[in-house]
């Protein structure tokens, strides 16, 4: 009996957590939105999303065997997955199939394998899929289907617009809101996207600290260029603030893109600097820069930071200041 | 509710013998007695081999002053002086005695009434704790009389009664049923150290602790309940005057005494009772045993040196898909390697789990999610700290603080990924512990 007992060292029990439970959850705090992008955009968001979901995995998959000749997959920790949807949600509704493709490909190839898999790439890899399709097809990329299509079972023949971004000041902040305007996939509802956001805080996946600073980063720094401006008087100045953080990538961006486990900082300090910093770049870009949307790139930039703030940002070490 | 500043995490409970009276152990046929049951230099026997002893006699002296005697707990006739598998799993010098009887030492006050009160001095009272070889019963094993010897002026003492580790109710039933004796304890360990002010810490899943330590504290000057919120590892020493007096015990050299505090066991504190008040030696103690598995999981005072399977036995035996042994919680405790290990003064608990929960889960690549920093008590980075082990970069390791982890397992216990955190952190702490001492050494 007692020659087969086991022997390891403590602790002998565990929270049950699991990558696979946290990213089953990222996918069910995505669903609101993705949900809604069906109902907006019909049938194209349905094609786009599984078309990018389908392609990742397949490419992670065919990775994994046939180049690193791994006999095991790494396709159940459903990470590829996530990275599908996002990249999904990060396109337009109207977008041939074979660029979705190579969006994919490059996020999983590229933007992950490369880099070593899961846990090892420097950058969001939905997010490089996105940046490089967006250098790559400008124009696909940046024209979206008008919300609401006469008929929802149509793909690729509709009538777009270009991104609210262009026109903000016309645009109506309880369309922003609720997401009844044009724009990639899933980041049309600001609404839908805080839900997902509450869902992650619940199931404590992530905390609060890179999406709030982010927004509010993001809002006194656009208040602020607005003012040097000096164009508009205050009230618009805030309103018009407001509007950026719901229009475009920004809500995405902030909950599940910045947030992303590998390419954020590991401790509360460093995420705040590093969303605050995003916060900085992308009202930056937007309002200097020659892009209308700048949260890829200033998420992307960030991300290259991150083991920067980590060297810089330790945790607070117990007895640091000696309290008597 | 108070609890400690940093980290920390709350797993499952499972307090299933909470609320069972404890039991008495029968004696076992032959008893075993380690030399090394505590921090410090290992005891030196005082008996040969064929020598009669009763219980309470005294086996072994201190091998120093942070060391401490060991008394039988048995009578009869001391077999060998052999080295023996004990809990730790390395094979260990120990003193094995045939039992006849239970014939105590005359000195031992064996009556049931309670006294209250000494005429002792404090000196004398360290005295008596020293002789009785009582050590801290939480785990740490650590010399009480040592602690109770502060090099610098304390100002207030704390009784560890918080029983963070899951499962384990051996402090919980000892509280229920002893507690007018454990504050007469605390009473004397305030007059050891020259203290006014004495905080009972539980952690409040033991609401009926709390209310009764509270009640019986009423006839007792300066001496305060602290209910605690429940949170591991609040019973670490570090963690525990931060959650009860909101200070923090700088990294060593310093000692819990130089931000004022002394912290013990409250089952010590029943033990320093029992030794300064009934002269009785610390040879017998209440140990849990318990597991999903186990058929009566319960809280069995029992005599040191008694093996665990005697005690698994009489809490329905072994279940046949047991997977690990472990010897004291699931958080810290040891797995054992077989169960003929004697029961020691350290032994807070047995706990049995399946061969299903005995199984680790696969270790994937860190995701770097940052819930081992998030935890963490000491404010460390746990993946940094395993990251650097495994690639060997010790003077890194040494920078980051790795010799300040108290191994708590809190990073494991919560790693989505289920990496085994602190396998390579113990690593890294026993290779740069080598290399600090080797430059101490040089210097």
């Amino acid at each position: 009996m007692s020659n087969k007992l086991k022997v390891s060292l403590s602790p002998h029990v565990h929270s049950g957590d699991s990558i696979r439970r946290n990213m089953d959850w990222v996918v069910v705090a995505l669903l609101p939105a993705m949900l809604w992008s069906f109902y907006v955009f019909g049938l194209g968001a349905v094609i786009v999303t599984l078309t990018s979901v389908a392609s990742c995995m397949l490419f992670e998959w065919a990775i994994n065997k046939y180049i690193l000749k791994n006999n095991k997959t790494t396709l159940s920790d459903g990470s590829a997955i996530v990275t599908g949807l996002l990249l999904a949600f990060n396109l337009p509704s109207n977008l041939p199939l074979y660029i979705i493709i190579m969006g994919a490909l490059f996020a999983i190839g590229v933007g992950k394998m490369s880099f070593g898999g899961l846990g090892n790439n420097i950058f969001n890899p939905a997010l490089l899929g996105r940046v490089f399709l967006l250098i790559s097809f400008p124009v696909k990329m940046t024209t979206w289907p008008e919300p609401h299509q006469q008929n929802p079972f149509v793909y690729a023949d509709a009538t777009t617009g270009a991104t609210p971004l262009a026109d903000l000041q016309g645009a109506n902040l309880g369309d922003l809101f609720f997401g009844n305007i044009g724009g990639s996939l899933g980041e049309v509802s600001a609404l839908l996207l805080l839900v997902g956001f509450v869902i992650l805080l619940i199931a404590k996946v992530i905390s609060w600290h890179i999406p709030v600073s982010i927004l509010c980063s993001a809002f006194v720094f656009g208040v602020v260029f607005y003012i040097i401006q000096g164009k508009m008087p205050f009230a618009d100045i805030c309103l018009l603030s407001l509007k950026h953080l719901l229009a475009g990538g920004m809500m995405l961006g902030a909950v599940f893109m910045a947030t992303d486990y590998v390419t954020s900082p590991m401790t509360h300090k460093g995420m705040l600097i590093y969303g605050a910093c995003i916060g900085f770049l992308v009202v930056c870009i937007r309002l200097f820069g020659s892009y209308p949307e700048g949260m890829s790139f200033a998420i992307l930039i960030m991300n290259g930071f991150t083991p920067l703030i980590n060297n810089a940002c330790k945790p607070k070490r117990f007895a640091k200041e000696v309290k008597k | 509710m108070k609890t400690f500043r940093i980290g920390g995490v709350h797993p499952e409970e499972n307090k299933l013998s909470a609320g069972k009276k404890i039991e008495v152990m029968d004696l076992p046929k032959q008893a075993i007695f380690p030399l090394s049951q505590h921090i410090g230099a290992p005891a030196v026997p005082c008996v040969a081999k064929g020598a009669l002893v009763k219980v309470g006699t005294k086996i072994a002296d201190a091998g120093g002053f942070v060391s401490a005697p060991i008394h039988s707990s048995v009578s009869g006739k001391v077999a060998k002086i052999d080295t023996v598998i004990d809990a730790s799993g390395y094979r260990k010098p120990a003193i094995i005695i045939d039992v006849d009887g239970d014939e105590w030492e005359p000195s031992i006050d064996r009556s049931t009434n309670i006294v209250h009160d000494t005429p002792l001095e404090p000196k004398e009272i360290v005295a008596r704790i020293q002789e009785a070889g009582i050590v801290g019963m939480g785990g740490a094993c650590f010399p009480a009389h040592v602690k109770l010897s502060p090099r610098t002026p304390v100002d207030v003492v704390i009784i560890n009664a918080v029983e963070c580790e899951p499962y384990l109710t051996a402090d919980h039933s000892l509280m229920m049923e002893k507690s007018e004796e454990i504050l007469i304890g605390v009473n004397l360990i305030m007059k050891a150290v020259g203290v006014k002010k004495a905080y009972i810490a539980i952690e409040n899943n033991k609401p009926d602790a709390i209310a009764l330590m509270q009640e019986k504290a009423k006839g007792f000057v300066g001496i305060e309940v602290c209910p605690l919120r429940v949170k591991y590892p609040q019973g670490g020493e570090k963690q525990l005057i931060d959650a009860v007096v909101n200070r923090q015990v700088p990294n060593p050299p310093a000692l819990p005494a130089d931000v004022g505090a002394i912290v013990q066991n409250v089952g010590t504190a029943f033990a320093i009772y029992e030794a300064v008040m009934k002269n009785k030696p610390l040879f017998e103690r209440v140990v849990t045993v318990t597991g999903k598995s186990v058929a009566e999981p319960k809280n069995l005072l029992t005599r040191m040196g008694t093996p665990m399977s005697m005690l698994i036995e009489k809490a329905g035996g072994m279940p046949e898909d047991t997977g690990k042994v472990i010897g004291g919680g699931p958080m810290m405790g040891k797995a054992l390697l077989n169960t003929d290990v004697p029961v020691c003064k350290g032994s807070s608990g047995i706990l049995l789990m399946t061969e299903k929960e005995s199984l680790r889960g696969e270790a994937q690549p860190c995701i770097r999610c940052s819930k081992c920093v998030t935890v963490c008590p000491m404010g460390l980075e746990p993946y940094l700290l395993q990251k650097l082990s495994e690639h060997t970069e010790w003077e890194r390791a040494e920078a980051e603080q790795i010799m300040t982890c108290i191994e708590c397992g809190s990073c494991q216990f919560t790693c989505p990924a289920h990496r085994p955190l602190l396998d390579w952190i113990r690593m890294g702490k026993g290779t740069v512990g080598g290399i600090i001492r080797a430059r101490a050494a040089k210097s």
